[in-house]
């Protein structure tokens, strides 16, 4: 079957300070599910997917948008936006600089105008590396505010989740981002603008129960892992073993929560696709 | 009137024991002890400002946990008239950790809709622990449509630790279910009026608690998670709960300062079990104030305040 193909060994909840298993080092790697030995050169031709099985790799968010978007289309929103430090954790400044040093990133999302194949968007993007994703203030905050850029400028909004779900360090703070995203989504709503959801491996927890679940047309890359809660408090909680496939992205769609399954290397073209049946916000040819 | 003692309060059950026995001592006896007695009747209610006076989170927890609180049942008998209860989602089934209905509130028909815990372990497990499935939250947002459709203010009361996790709830979309509900209610054509009554944790209080004057007792709690679950995850040991307790920031007064709360409610001296009658006249009077202001507003103008109030959530630093 199409599914087993693209079934990922056990997920492994991935913490800041382990190793980074979407970064290729050296000049090979070898592909998790086949253990067929992947070349760079190789890899970036197939954008991180393994050639033979298909696995898909991590992605980190600067490199996720030059291979989404036209090529020097990006021009980037609010990247200057840093998290305070609202519960007062002694490690959680330290934490956020560990982060930014080993992603290049200010926090967990990167947000921009771009243009793909010609159509304008906002297009966010977050990165899994970054303190596992997770959603604080500013991805919040950066999610906002990019939703009311696709507003202002009338065009469709495209977002890429990659997070471990709501940010704990910042306590409640965090929760109630999902409640702002998902306010600025119901005014998306009201000015008939079109928002594609793209999930990708891991989404969980806050941002899979806001923005992430809310597109009018949502779109997972193969194998993600796509839940609300993770796997190990799931096991803990009723003391058993999940089933194989669990909250992968085909399950989802066996489970009538998403609309598609894309391979990464399809999915500028079905994104491109997508904004063509929805030119003009889609609302000319009412 | 508890029966159930929480471990600080022993001391001043132990004085007040004691001063019983010297009342009775004194009088089986014929000694005249009054003076002793004042004395210790003095040292007790020292001690009384002292414990209540100068709870710690972990101790508001242990309150907003207790088997014996008002929970939404209780409100909806002591303060809505001819509650009428809605069952089911319509889409798969009916979730006995949210209860929903109909009622008049002082003569208004209204929305209530809540979570509910069990007082005992029967009852917990029949409730699920008040941890919502996602038929829960699909009732709740139905209950709420309705009451749109019909004009009817909602009142909500979160009690939950958080929406439940297992196999079921993935199937069935716990997660979407969330989302939509925080995407609908922010756009409710009617006044939503939360209040916070015991233990609000993660996406599944949340589902309920969009609104447009939020209210919080004052010994509930409310965060991303429950402190089990926060140690679990920041310090892979969930026995360290009572040590986060205080760092997560999860009380009332903690909530004010954030601006994600609008208004906290005394609870009777020792928490809302002590006195339920006195805690729902308290909150009975804040939900009609709360109601009056809101109702006051033209809807696109509440809806604006309402959008606004979480839209400035955030503690950004910029550059
Ligand atoms: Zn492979």
């Amino acid at each position: 079957m199409l599914k087993d193909l693209f079934r990922k060994p056990k997920y492994v909840t991935v913490h800041a300070d382990t190793v980074r298993k979407d970064i290729p080092e050296g000049l090979w790697q070898k592909c998790p599910t086949c253990n067929e030995i992947l070349y760079s050169k190789e890899l970036e031709k197939t954008m991180k997917t393994c050639g033979k099985c298909g696995y898909h790799f991590r992605m980190g968010a600067r490199e996720r948008i030059n291979a989404t978007i036209d090529e020097g289309s990006f021009s980037e929103l609010d990247a200057d936006l840093v998290s305070a430090n609202p519960l007062g954790f002694a490690d959680y400044p330290v934490k956020i600089a560990k982060s930014q040093e080993a992603t290049k990133l200010k926090d967990a999302i990167v947000t921009g105008e771009a243009v793909i194949d010609g159509k304008p968007v906002v297009i966010g993007v977050m990165d899994a590396g970054f303190v596992m994703g997770s959603m604080g203030s500013v991805v919040g905050e950066k999610v906002t505010r990019a939703v009311e850029k696709a507003i202002a400028k009338g065009v469709p909004l495209i977002i890429f989740s990659a997070s471990g779900g709501a940010r704990m360090q910042e306590g409640i703070i965090s929760l109630m981002q999902m409640a702002k995203t998902c306010g600025a989504l119901a005014k998306l709503n009201e000015a008939r603008l079109l928002y594609i959801s793209v999930v990708t491996d891991p989404t969980t927890g806050g941002v899979t129960a806001s923005f992430a679940t809310m597109g009018d047309i949502i779109v997972a890359e193969p194998g993600a892992l796509i839940g609300f809660t993770g796997q190990r408090v799931i096991e803990q909680t009723i003391r058993q073993k999940l089933p194989e496939g669990f909250q992968t992205s085909e399950f989802l769609l066996d489970h009538g929560f998403i609309d598609m399954v894309v391979p990464r290397m399809q999915m500028k073209n079905t994104l491109a696709a997508l904004l063509d049946l929805h030119t003009n916000g889609g609302t000319d040819n009412v | 009137m508890s029966s159930q003692l929480l471990d600080f309060e022993k001391p001043l059950i132990e004085l007040e024991a004691k001063i019983e026995e010297l009342k009775k001592f004194s009088k089986e006896k014929g000694i005249d002890l009054a003076d002793e007695i004042k004395t210790l009747q003095t040292k007790s209610e020292t001690l009384k400002k002292n414990i209540y006076g100068n709870l710690t989170p972990w101790q508001r927890i242990s309150i907003a946990r207790h088997p014996e609180r008002p929970g939404v049942i209780d409100y909806i008998k002591m303060l809505f008239e001819g509650f009428m209860e809605m069952h089911g989602d319509r889409y798969y089934g009916d979730d006995p950790a949210v209860v929903g209905g109909i009622a008049r509130f002082n003569g208004q028909p209204v929305t209530v809709i809540g979570h509910v815990k069990g007082k005992n372990t029967k009852e917990n497990l029949a409730r699920n622990f008040g941890m919502p499935h996602p038929e829960g939250n699909r009732k709740a947002l139905r209950l709420m449509e309705q009451a749109e459709k019909f004009g009817r203010p909602v009142f909500s009361f979160v009690d939950t630790p958080g929406a439940y996790c297992g196999i079921g709830a993935e199937e069935r979309g716990q997660a979407q279910t969330i989302a939509a509900s925080l995407t609908r209610m922010m756009t409710l054509r009617v006044p939503v009026i939360p209040t916070i009554i015991g233990e609000g944790g993660s996406g599944g209080a949340l589902a309920i608690a969009v609104g447009d004057y939020i209210l919080m007792l004052e010994n509930a709690v409310y965060s991303i998670s429950t402190p089990e679950t926060f140690a679990s995850i920041l310090l892979k040991d969930s026995t360290k709960a009572q040590e986060v307790a205080g760092a997560m920031k999860m009380t009332a007064r903690d909530l004010e300062g954030f601006g994600v709360i609008d208004e906290i409610i005394a609870e009777p001296l020792g928490g809302a079990h002590k006195n339920a009658p006195e805690m729902a006249k308290t909150l009975g009077k804040s939900l009609q104030k709360a109601l009056n202001s809101v109702k006051k507003l033209p809807p696109e103008k509440m809806l604006e305040k309402r959008y606004e109030k979480f839209r400035g959530i955030g503690q950004l630093i910029s550059g």
